[in-house]
């Protein structure tokens, strides 16, 4: 493979950062010596293997959905990740999929009693998605007066135009707040795809298929000039590129998948609503790109997978547990060495707990009253490590201010004190779970979801899988 | 007729508010060029500082000290309270990416905005609370002029917002702190070899801008009565707008911007549609970006290799 576009010094800061010990380098090499295509074919594998493993039907469209996001953040990371405009109108072509589907397999068009067009979905889809390509080129043109953060709130406003649309204009046929129901099942040439498992299995076809064209997008000659633009428009139109030609496609490209994601949606989910298509679902494919690592092909499909799948895991009291116990130890884990310093911060932990928990409850047995929000084992494991009073709403409040106060206390310390201070931020952050965070699931997905993005732009800008960049300084 | 001038007297009132708003985007964008996203966030925590402020003094039906002593320190705390959120804002999230790519702080802002909108709701819940404005400030009293009314809180906004955009333009004209965030707007670098400290002029204008933001919360509270924690989010959006189509980093631009947005969004909704004043005023935006990218007063940015 020809190093075009690459940094040599950059490409190789991996080894010289790299011990060389261990089994790091073990699996960096065998990840070195595994072919893209190799690659797809043990995802498909797994997948296929992930799918006669299924046989709960909740788990089965947990399944599809976490790969409906992976397949979204794949669309977003073109316009994001390569050609770094900022897209903030993705969630419209998501919805314009959807919506575009939902009328063209139900009785939208059926005001006028002919009982509406049901088209079937090797006609339907093809026409959303041109037409989704077309008004990402019109967006796009618009895009090309912009730059930067002009282009990401225009950008925004054409989401919000896309709902103001939907909920207002023609009712009759886009159905307004009521949003579309009752859609044909997915058919083509006398197959239909109804069952849970069936659509896990042509989103997996459809992720796998995407990422094998958007791999050879993205070592083509338009995925070397898109880069080139993100780095440096410039720069880059200096070198002859076409930087204006090369926007707009990046924008339709994108709009496409996210209206073929949309189509997706909407035939499985079998009715459509304007709220399905708000901020926060755009913030959530945001996450899964930024977790992920922007402008990384395996990355947005990962990102997809662990955000969905931690959403599902939160939903639910008994596993919520795992999720966030599991997060802590995996933080203290990696960012304290040596071993004898993390296994002293882990005991000091407890001990401050247990200690805390039977001080507290000595001088008032109401203020461990309550009982921890989570359930299964780990509930009756922190019984008597969290202190939860019996009306644990103000409280838990109280301890989530104190809580990101401490969080901000420990970005501004730094060695031994630093170390001190993680001891009751960790307890405080158990405390806070257990009497509110988990109360409020859905509440609580949100804040960690903007916590991603916080957090993964100032400690790992790259995401779990992408790869570092150095940015030219510009004057 | 009475109906045209009572529509003004609207526009200019919601205009305000607007330019309130812009004035903290327009700011940080000047000195930082950085698109603070979570701006509406906090005029929206601006709004409840306020609204617990007046519940503090014993709510609105049984207030405990004189209205116009309550204002004040509803002002003042809400001022004080976001202008300290902007600052921690600033060190926290948008310091450590100050020479990271551009969409770095991008993303982080939406991220906050996402934060705080759900923190709001996980401490204080979704319900709209209502300011209920009418029951200690009379909502008859007022000038009357022939059919139109301009009430006391419209007045109060006005004469506020024209104050706090005086003194803003004398601290940024006439003061050592207007003089320094000049200089780093206009050239970070060398503004640091010339000796000005530029970590601190840039978190006094956070301070300064979300402060002004905070205050406009708490009047769009007395003005507009409800309040959720979703308010930030389009009155954010129309605040920027504001900003762009005055011409993003100058001043008077944000003011001049918010007003024709107050007035434009007052005239669609009482001569056209109330349901798509949202989108006339994207349209201006649109239109607005594809004419005269710089906007009104803005000066086109010399690209530099």
């Amino acid at each position: 493979m020809a190093k075009i576009g690459t940094d040599d010094w950059v490409a190789r800061s991996g080894e010289r950062r790299d011990d060389g010990s261990g089994w790091r380098k073990l699996l960096a090499r065998a990840d070195a010596r595994v072919g893209w295509w190799q690659r797809l074919a043990l995802v498909t594998l797994i997948g296929l293997i992930a799918g006669q493993l299924l046989t709960n039907v909740n788990v089965q469209t947990v399944a599809f959905n976490s790969l409906l996001y992976a397949i979204l953040a794949l669309g977003l990371n073109i316009a994001v990740g390569w050609a770094g405009l900022l897209d903030l109108s993705y969630i419209a072509f998501f919805g314009f999929g959807a919506y575009g589907y939902a009328v063209f397999s139900s009785t939208a068009f059926g005001s006028d009693g002919s009982g509406g067009v049901h088209l079937p979905a090797i006609e339907s889809i093809p026409i959303v998605l041109v037409a989704a390509g077309a008004v990402g080129v019109i967006i796009g043109l618009i895009a090309l007066r912009l730059s930067g953060d002009y282009l990401a709130i225009v950008t925004l406003f054409v989401g919000q135009a896309f709902m103001e649309v939907v909920n207002n204009v023609d009712p009759g046929t886009l159905g307004g707040v009521n949003g579309l129901f009752g859609l044909d099942p997915l058919h083509s040439f006398g197959g239909r795809v109804e069952s849970p498992l069936g659509f896990y299995y042509l989103a997996l076809a459809m992720t796998v298929a995407l990422a094998g064209i958007l791999h050879l997008l993205d070592t083509s000659r338009t995925g070397r000039a898109w880069r080139a633009l993100r780095d440096d428009p410039l720069a880059a139109a200096a070198m002859t590129i076409p930087v204006k030609k090369l926007k707009v496609m990046a924008f339709s490209f994108g709009a496409v998948v996210g209206a073929l994601a949309g189509t997706l949606f909407a035939a499985q989910q079998d009715t459509v609503f304007p709220t399905n298509f708000t901020a926060n679902v755009l913030i959530l494919i945001y996450a899964c790109l930024v977790l992920g690592g922007v402008g990384s092909i395996a990355g947005a499909i990962a990102g997809g997978l662990v955000v969905t799948i931690g959403e599902q895991l939160l939903s639910s009291p008994n596993d919520a547990g795992y999720l966030f116990y599991g997060l802590i130890v995996i933080a203290l884990v990696t960012r304290i060495r040596p071993w004898r310093q993390l296994a002293a911060v882990l005991a000091a932990v407890l001990a401050f707990g247990f200690a805390a928990h039977a001080i507290v409850g000595a001088i008032s047995s109401s203020a461990v009253a309550g009982s921890p929000g989570s359930g299964g084992w780990i509930g009756s494991a922190v019984r008597d490590y969290v202190i939860v009073p019996a009306n644990p709403a103000t409280y838990g409040n109280i301890l989530y201010v104190v809580l990101i106060c401490a969080l901000v206390a420990i970005v501004r310390l730094h060695g031994t004190r630093r170390l001190l201070a993680v001891i009751p931020t960790v307890y405080i952050a158990a405390c806070c779970w257990e009497s509110r965070l988990i109360v409020n699931p859905s509440i609580t997905t949100q804040i960690m979801i903007g916590a991603i993005l916080i957090v993964t732009m100032a400690a790992r800008p790259q995401g779990l899988l992408g790869t570092p960049r150095v940015e030219t300084v510009q004057a | 007729m009475t109906e045209f001038i009572q529509t003004i007297v609207n526009g200019l009132t919601t205009g305000c508010l607007y330019a309130l708003i812009a004035l903290g985007y327009t700011m940080v964008y000047g000195v930082l060029k950085l698109l603070n996203f979570a701006h509406g966030d906090v005029y929206m925590v601006g709004a409840f500082i306020g609204y617990f402020v007046m519940h503090w003094f014993g709510g609105p039906t049984a207030i405990a000290i004189p209205v116009p002593l309550l204002l004040l320190v509803m002002f003042a705390l809400a001022s004080i309270g976001c202008g300290l959120l902007g600052m921690a804002m600033e060190r926290f999230a948008y310091r450590p990416l100050r020479d990271a790519p551009r969409i770095a702080p991008l993303i982080t802002a939406l991220g906050i905005s996402f934060v705080l909108e759900n923190t709001v709701l996980l401490l204080f819940g979704g319900f709209t609370r209502s300011y209920q404005t009418e029951s200690f400030v009379s909502p008859a009293s007022g000038i009357h002029l022939g059919g139109v009314t301009i009430d006391t809180v419209q007045i109060m906004i006005i004469v506020v917002s024209v104050l706090m955009m005086l003194g803003l333009i004398q601290i940024v004209h006439r003061t050592t702190l207007g003089k320094s965030m000049r200089a780093v707007a206009s050239d970070r670098e060398a503004a640091e070899m010339l000796g000005i400290n530029v970590n601190r002029t840039i978190a006094l204008t956070f301070f300064i801008g979300s402060a002004m933001a905070g205050i406009a919360g708490v009047m769009s509270g007395l003005a507009f009565d409800q309040i959720t924690n979703t308010i930030g989010f389009l009155a954010g959006l129309k605040a920027f707008t504001a900003a762009v189509v005055g011409g993003i980093g100058s001043i008077p631009g944000a003011m001049i911007g918010g007003i024709v947005i107050g007035l434009c969004e007052s005239f669609s909704l009482s001569y056209i549609s109330t349901q798509y004043s949202d989108l006339i005023v994207f349209g201006i935006l649109i239109v607005v970006m594809l004419l005269r990218p710089q906007g009104i007063f803005g000066q086109r940015p010399l690209q530099k290799v």
